[in-house]
């Protein structure tokens, strides 16, 4: 029998601190009040004085409510029970049916040994020609979506952990609005894809604390499956929400804030969590999608700033399309050059085309006058958009690069598209040119 | 190695440790937290009364108030000796694929392994003899690594002189045997190995004299060399947004330059482009040696999810593996990415011990320890009469991509080159992205001073022409601005930028620069006939594919010489004749 305390003499913020001994740092409690019962976890350890954040928040709890250690971390099941449930950010289910209690592993373990990683090199199609064609995603990356409030981020998601060939989906919601939640959860379950997935989900009704929770708990459980040689895609959402819960309590243990109130320590936190991100020796795979809101569509402010030094890439999700500027997938290179030939040509080609169109709109919104090559790159321009940026245009990586050597013959001769020559003989398209 | 001195735990918050000791503490001496069965190594790093705060290098999940720390009374210190190189380790010097063939694939907590190993054999030829009076850094023999000698030396953390009483004849022997007694006038005896250690966060000054750096060190990076030249002994720092290219920079300098050693220290960043360098650099010829790439390479790498202390002690562990080397007389480079990460790790221990924070919360003594940091880089002549140096490069990862930030700031004062990357430049694709106007060097690179001035007086004009044709459009252009314009653009395109993953435009060699610079400068100095903008344009288009071609071929074969002679040709079409 464990030993109740009793004596709980701070509560500030979603913060307690207790008298007890014996107390291991990060280990589990349960606070009883006459509340009810939540879990608590050790933040702090000083002389016989134990902090701790409460996950249900500490509204309500009163300085005689008994606090009892439970002599064990934050673990989760790592069985395939979890396959089709829906959990919250304690990991309790959610969806009124019996909780998995075998196989736990502790949460937030140590980070993979850097020799123990391969060169990643299986591209997961999505079916999206900005990304498979542009920014090719790659097995083992992590990748957030830039995006500002208000964009279809989740829906973006929801297509890509539909389309990629995967064995696991893992959906991690932190703060997500209970509507956004309902449409990932009827979308998985639409496409039949339900029964491959686990969702840990935290609403924006829920405690802050339960939210930070919620990266661990996904990303243990992908590490489990991943060990077994599966291939597994955890999607984040939102991970500015997460942020935002570990500086409240930050400022509520009065740490020094490093930059806009965020802890010095934002950059450590988010990459232990990115960096889950694995293409293991000898078994499977990890990768993960975040979507990282910018408040105030600023990419400077620290949450993205920080995750871009940390991350492979970024998509920039703005007017319902994937930016073709700022967008990039650092990995990219290791599998393009193994698609088709003609692939890097494209990718190169067309960007820098779409480049001249966009300087060529700003003339013409100038008053300049506009010049032949210039009528040219008009029609491209919006034919790109069209067929290629339009998030609602879903076809496979081959028949997309065939539609752009359409789209090129459609607006430009040959030498016009700065491809190499051989490259050019080979795929333009022989029914335009006779045109 | 115990002195019988512990303490015990009395507060823990995140990785920091409050202990309580009786006996004797030392400021940035090692502990060890006894947790069940692991050992979590820490650093003291704050005394006050009979507390300590010590940093710990691991995760201090389940540390108990009351739980024993075993303090060792020794500065935290690296093993030097031969097998070195080739090698990674974590930032703590232990080596990683061993960890991983012992623990998994994951870094369990609490494994510490030797970094040299202790097994292997190495062919020890002696140059001292028995009788000799030695002083602490004396060769006294060497062993073959690599493609250079290892010379085995005294321990550089004795005092005082020596004389060696006992020597081993030339033969094989591992790290552990003793090769060597020494005795001093105090009558005290000790044994040599060829193993030694070192405390990592004290410079190795055993050394006659400082030089001032004069010899650029070819990276082979024609920006760089040209225009913003590293010096061997000097230090540089690459600042820039993410995705500015900072990462490809650093490895193609890691891979081109011309340096006996090179230590790559992935200090806080990406394990994904750690396990890029594992993977190829063992595949990679080093150019001038023959050798593979990681022949001449040791690997430092704690990326961003292992532990922050262990972050901050990886580069001072890297910069004392250079120092090392410096001392066998040869030339050592250290690239550090990113020393922000390392900046932050202070950070959050400078917050954790509740330190009156300076700008945006970093500690004040931030400037001091980045200086101190770079001034171990240096040209020195040993007191063998031989030179050796260590040359320092640190990638800044500055908040936002504004450099006006303090690890920035505090990073230019020291440095003696700045090559800053620009957002402006990685989008337009032209690599590397070393902005051309706003860096700048001290140091004395390849071609002509002149020449070079000349070149970048054009490269301004040409900005300054570009930002008016935004106001006034093309057509309001004068004809000869618009030429130094596409002088300027043609500048940049043929010599600046360069394609880092191209064999041949990947690496050119100092005597390369200075042929092809000579012709580049020779284009912008010509004069030119046009009949109007568009000719001058399609003009300036076709030369410059000339130029890009050239590049990719190889220097002085035959394709390069008739490429050459279409450049001539081209230059003369247009060439105004007084």
């Amino acid at each position: 029998m464990r030993k109740v305390y009793h004596k709980i003499n701070r509560i500030a913020g979603n913060v307690i601190t207790v008298e007890a001994d014996g107390v291991a740092y990060n280990e589990l409690a349960e606070v009883t009040g006459a509340r009810g019962t939540s879990l608590a976890q050790v933040i702090r350890l000083q002389d016989n004085q134990v902090s701790l954040q409460v996950f249900a928040g500490s509204r309500g709890i009163s300085t005689g409510d008994q606090v009892r250690f439970l002599g064990r971390p934050m673990e989760i099941s790592g069985s395939d029970d979890l396959l089709g449930r829906v959990f919250n950010g304690r990991g309790a289910p959610r969806d009124q049916r019996p909780e998995v209690t075998d196989n736990l592993i502790e949460i937030g373990g140590p980070s993979v040994n850097p020799s123990k990683r391969i060169l990643p090199r299986n591209m997961i199609r999505t079916g999206i020609p900005m990304i498979d064609i542009f920014n090719t995603l790659v097995e083992s990356q992590k990748l957030p979506i830039f995006s500002i409030a208000g964009e279809p981020y989740n829906q973006l998601l929801a297509r890509i952990a539909l389309q990629a060939e995967v064995d696991v989906i893992i959906l991690g919601g932190m703060g997500l609005k209970y509507d956004d939640y309902l449409y990932l959860r009827n979308t998985l379950e639409e496409h039949g894809a339900l029964s491959r997935s686990v969702l840990f989900i935290h609403t924006a009704a829920d405690p802050v604390v339960e939210c930070l929770m919620v990266p661990d708990m996904s990303l243990a459980v992908a590490e489990a499956y991943a060990l077994q040689g599966k291939r597994v895609l955890v999607l984040l959402t939102d991970m500015t929400n997460f942020a935002d819960a570990l500086k409240e309590i930050a400022i509520t243990m009065e740490q020094i804030p490093a930059n806009r109130g965020y802890p010095g320590d934002l950059y450590s936190q988010l990459a232990s969590r990115y960096e889950k991100a694995v293409d293991f020796d000898g078994a499977g795979s990890i990768t993960i999608l975040a979507v990282t809101t910018m408040p105030g569509d600023d990419v400077t402010h620290p949450v993205p700033d920080n995750t871009g030094y940390i991350t492979e890439g970024q998509f920039y999700l703005r007017h319902g399309r994937i930016e073709p500027f700022g967008s990039l997938s650092r990995l990219k290179q290791q599998v393009n050059g193994k698609t088709r030939k003609d692939h890097r040509a494209i990718m190169d080609s067309m960007i820098r085309l779409y480049a001249d169109y966009r300087s060529a709109l700003e003339k013409q919104s100038m008053g300049f006058q506009m010049s032949a090559w210039d009528k040219k790159l008009l029609k491209y321009g919006k034919l790109f958009e069209e067929r290629m940026m339009d998030l609602s245009v879903n076809i496979a990586l081959e028949p997309a690069l065939d539609l752009a050597w359409q789209t090129l013959a459609e607006c430009f001769e040959p030498s016009e598209v700065g491809i190499k020559t051989d490259l050019v003989r080979e795929f333009w398209p022989k029914k335009t040119e006779q045109e | 190695m115990l002195d019988g001195n512990t303490g015990t735990v009395v507060g823990v918050n995140g990785n920091m440790l409050t202990v309580e000791f009786s006996a004797k503490v030392t400021q940035n001496e090692v502990a060890f937290a006894v947790v069940g069965e692991e050992r979590l190594k820490c650093e003291v790093i704050r005394v006050r009364g009979n507390r300590a705060d010590l940093q710990s290098y691991e995760s201090t999940n389940g540390l108990k108030i009351g739980d024993a720390v075993e303090f060792t009374g020794e500065l935290l210190s690296v093993e030097l000796g031969p097998g070195l190189l080739t090698q990674v380790f974590d930032g703590l010097q232990n080596p990683l694929p061993q960890l991983g063939e012992r623990s998994g694939f994951f870094l369990k907590r609490g494994v510490y392994l030797n970094a040299l190993d202790r097994e292997r054999k190495w062919a020890f030829t002696p140059l001292a003899k028995v009788g000799d009076q030695v002083r602490p850094g004396d060769r006294i023999g060497y062993v073959p690594e690599g493609i250079f000698k290892h010379y085995i030396m005294v321990p550089l953390t004795w005092r005082g002189n020596w004389e060696l009483t006992a020597l081993k004849p030339a033969g094989d022997y591992t790290v552990d045997e003793v090769i060597a007694v020494a005795s001093n006038e105090r009558g005290e005896s000790a044994n040599l190995t060829m193993v030694q250690r070192w405390p990592v966060k004290i410079p190795i000054t055993d050394y006659a004299e400082k030089l001032l750096p004069e010899s650029t060190l070819v990276t082979c990076q024609r920006i760089i060399d040209t225009f913003f030249p590293v010096a061997v002994g000097g230090t540089f720092c690459t600042p820039g947004p993410f995705g500015a290219g900072k990462t490809v920079l650093q490895h193609a300098i890691s891979q081109y330059a011309e340096a006996d050693v090179v230590i790559v220290a992935a200090c806080g960043e990406r394990a994904g482009e750690v396990v890029e360098i594992l993977r190829e650099f063992p595949h990679l010829q080093d150019p001038r040696t023959g050798k593979t790439l990681i022949d001449r390479s040791i690997i430092i790498c704690n990326t961003s999810s292992m532990p922050v202390a262990a972050r901050e002690a990886s580069v001072y562990t890297a910069v004392t593996l250079a120092e090392y080397y410096r001392q066998m007389g040869l030339n050592a480079l250290l690239l550090a990415d990113s020393t922000s990460r390392w900046a932050q790790a202070l950070r959050e221990m400078s917050g954790r011990l509740e330190e009156i924070p300076g700008e945006e919360a970093f500690p004040a003594y931030l400037e001091s320890l980045i200086a101190s940091f770079y001034e171990r880089a240096g040209l020195v002549r040993l007191r063998s009469g031989e030179l050796g140096s260590v040359t320092i490069g640190g990638a800044v990862s500055p908040a936002g991509g504004n450099f006006e930030e303090p690890v920035t700031q505090a990073t230019l004062k020291v440095v003696g080159c700045f090559l800053g990357l620009s957002r402006e430049r990685s989008d337009a694709r032209r690599f590397p992205s070393i902005h051309p106007l706003d860096s700048w060097s001290k140091y004395r690179g390849v071609a002509p001073e002149e020449s070079v001035a000349f070149a970048r007086s054009v490269l301004r004009q040409g900005a300054e022409v570009n930002q008016m044709m935004k106001v006034i459009g093309e057509d309001g252009t004068a004809l000869p601005d618009f030429v130094v314009y596409l002088k300027s653009e043609f500048l940049d395109y043929v010599y600046l930028q360069q394609n880092t993953f191209d064999p041949v435009d990947g690496a050119t060699d100092a005597e390369r620069q200075r042929y092809v610079f000579a012709r580049v400068v020779e284009v912008l100095g010509t004069e030119f006939d046009f009949a109007d903008r568009d000719a001058a344009r399609r003009y300036f288009l076709e030369l410059r594919q000339l130029f890009i071609d050239w590049n990719y071929l190889p220097f002085q074969n035959e394709d390069f010489k008739r490429q050459e002679q279409a450049i001539n040709a081209k230059i003369e079409e247009c060439k105004r004749y007084a």
